[in-house]
């Protein structure tokens, strides 16, 4: 049983097919990252994941359990579509936090929310784990800051932090490095490499090629709505089958 | 005659202040309804909403006064308002009233519809409902972005009450101008700005206030 499943996914705006026919697996623990030049649908791919968006077509099953399917209308109902989204998180190109809040804040909304949902008592523990989690993203100092005091690499590793602390099963990146300059850049890439180290379940949009193929266990390109070649990391970087991925990598090796 | 003429203009005053709080008491959240329907899907409810805001700030509030005032009497041959000073009161107020909700209105929906949608797609991917995300993450947002423009319209309401004496509704400039007749005297008119000035000018104050509380986020 994959962790995730799925299956001949469509997803049109309009009169424009944005998804064709998207099938894949992952297992737990894995790291794929997504390639592929804009417009290929990538961005789309994951929103859908994440119920931003709602496939035409299609399936979608975490852990066995269909979590949609586009031939069954009982799964569009808005209560449940926001008790699947738990089951990703999503970290944003342009990070998204609440300026209002602080870094800790920001990272302790959606716990306690959710606690007080349940009727259950806080004691604590979502304080302590924002605490080790801003501990983790290397951010101890930054806690009581506010997002427009904090640069886009430390915003971008506070978004990180805020996606992990209601423990996704899978955790969506975006092109989380798109929006930084190049030297912050790095600092958001290493907290990545840890979480993948730690055999994070990950999916990451990205552009940067060498930490796709350093990072990820499994590289999927992607090209006008339709998974072109996915495979091994390593191979599909740097010895790809498909002559449109060699076109697409020619791009990035000058 | 300075100590007659203040209490008078104090009287007058306090008119005014009724007619300004109230005017907003009501046209705070009606604005809040027109803006939310302006903003519905439903168009019966969207496209009427537009074009009666649009007559409402496309024309003069003076015209507005006498029309309210006067428009039943000669559509229904019945004033509805009755000629009592209350009456007149209460015509100016839905006068004022409607004419404050649509401007409002627009201020209200200018500061919703301008926080980027990321702020919701942040709330929803974290699991959020509806109802956490706007209490939560764009109320304040959307409240620190409103105040200056809120404060512009809500100080000229101030100025605004004094067009009620159109339809004879006692406020304070009505009080100044009847000494031109009554004591040949011109300078209370004139000293009606002060009392103008020292409100308008505490408002300002409050506002600043608001603003500076709210700035310590961006």
């Amino acid at each position: 049983m994959s962790l995730l499943e799925v299956t001949n996914l469509k997803k049109n705006f309009g009169n424009t097919e944005v998804l064709k026919d998207i099938s894949f697996s992952m297992e737990e623990g894995q790291a794929i990252s997504i390639i592929g030049s804009s417009g290929s649908g990538k961005t789309t791919l994951l929103r859908c994941l994440n119920f931003l968006e709602t496939p035409n077509a299609g399936k979608i099953a975490v852990r066995d359990e269909i979590l949609f399917d586009g031939s069954d209308p009982k799964t569009f109902s808005e209560a449940e579509i926001r008790r699947k989204r738990l089951h990703f998180g999503l970290v944003f190109q342009s990070f998204n936090l609440f300026p209002q809040y602080t870094a800790l804040e920001n990272i302790m909304l959606a716990p306690k929310l959710a606690l007080k949902e349940q009727h259950k008592q806080d004691n604590g523990e979502i304080r302590e784990r924002g605490l080790e989690l801003l501990n983790m993203m290397g951010l101890s100092n930054r806690a009581d800051n506010y997002p427009h005091q904090l640069s886009g690499g430390q915003q971008q590793r506070v978004a990180i932090a805020r996606a992990l602390a209601l423990s996704p099963d899978i955790l969506c990146f975006d092109e989380p490095t798109s929006a930084l300059d190049p030297e912050l850049t790095g600092e958001v890439l290493k907290v990545i490499r840890e979480l993948a180290d730690n055999h994070t379940t990950m999916i990451i949009v990205t552009h940067e090629m060498a930490f796709a193929r350093d990072v990820a266990d499994t590289v999927i390109f992607m090209d006008g709505g339709n998974i072109v070649e996915q495979g091994d990391a390593k191979q599909v970087i740097e010895n790809p089958r498909e002559e449109r991925t060699r076109e697409f990598l020619a791009g990035y090796n000058g | 005659m300075f100590a007659t003429v203040t209490l008078s203009l104090l009287m007058g005053f306090l008119s005014t202040l009724k007619l300004f709080i109230l005017t907003l008491v009501f046209a705070l959240p009606l604005g809040l309804a027109i803006s939310l329907g302006t903003m519905s899907k439903v168009a019966i409810l969207k496209y009427p909403l537009k074009f009666i805001i649009w007559i409402v700030r496309g024309t003069p509030l003076l015209l507005q006064l006498l029309i309210i005032y006067y428009g039943p009497g000669i559509l229904l041959r019945n004033n509805v308002w009755g000629s009592s000073d209350s009456g007149r009161f209460i015509a100016a107020l839905v006068a004022f009233a409607v004419n404050y909700a649509c401007y409002f209105a627009e201020i209200y929906r200018g500061g919703i519809q301008s926080i980027p949608v990321g702020q919701y797609e942040a709330g929803q991917v974290l699991g959020m409902t509806k109802g956490q995300i706007f209490r939560k993450v764009v109320l304040l947002q959307v409240i620190k972005r409103i105040v200056p423009p809120m404060s512009n319209e809500i100080i000229t309401l101030v100025k605004d009450t004094s067009l009620a004496r159109v339809i004879a509704v006692y406020e304070i400039i009505w009080n100044g101008q009847a000494f031109i007749k009554s004591a040949g005297i011109i300078w209370p008119l004139f000293y009606t700005g002060a009392f103008y000035l020292i409100f308008s000018g505490l408002l300002t104050v409050l506002f600043n206030r608001l603003e500076k509380k709210l700035s310590y986020f961006r």
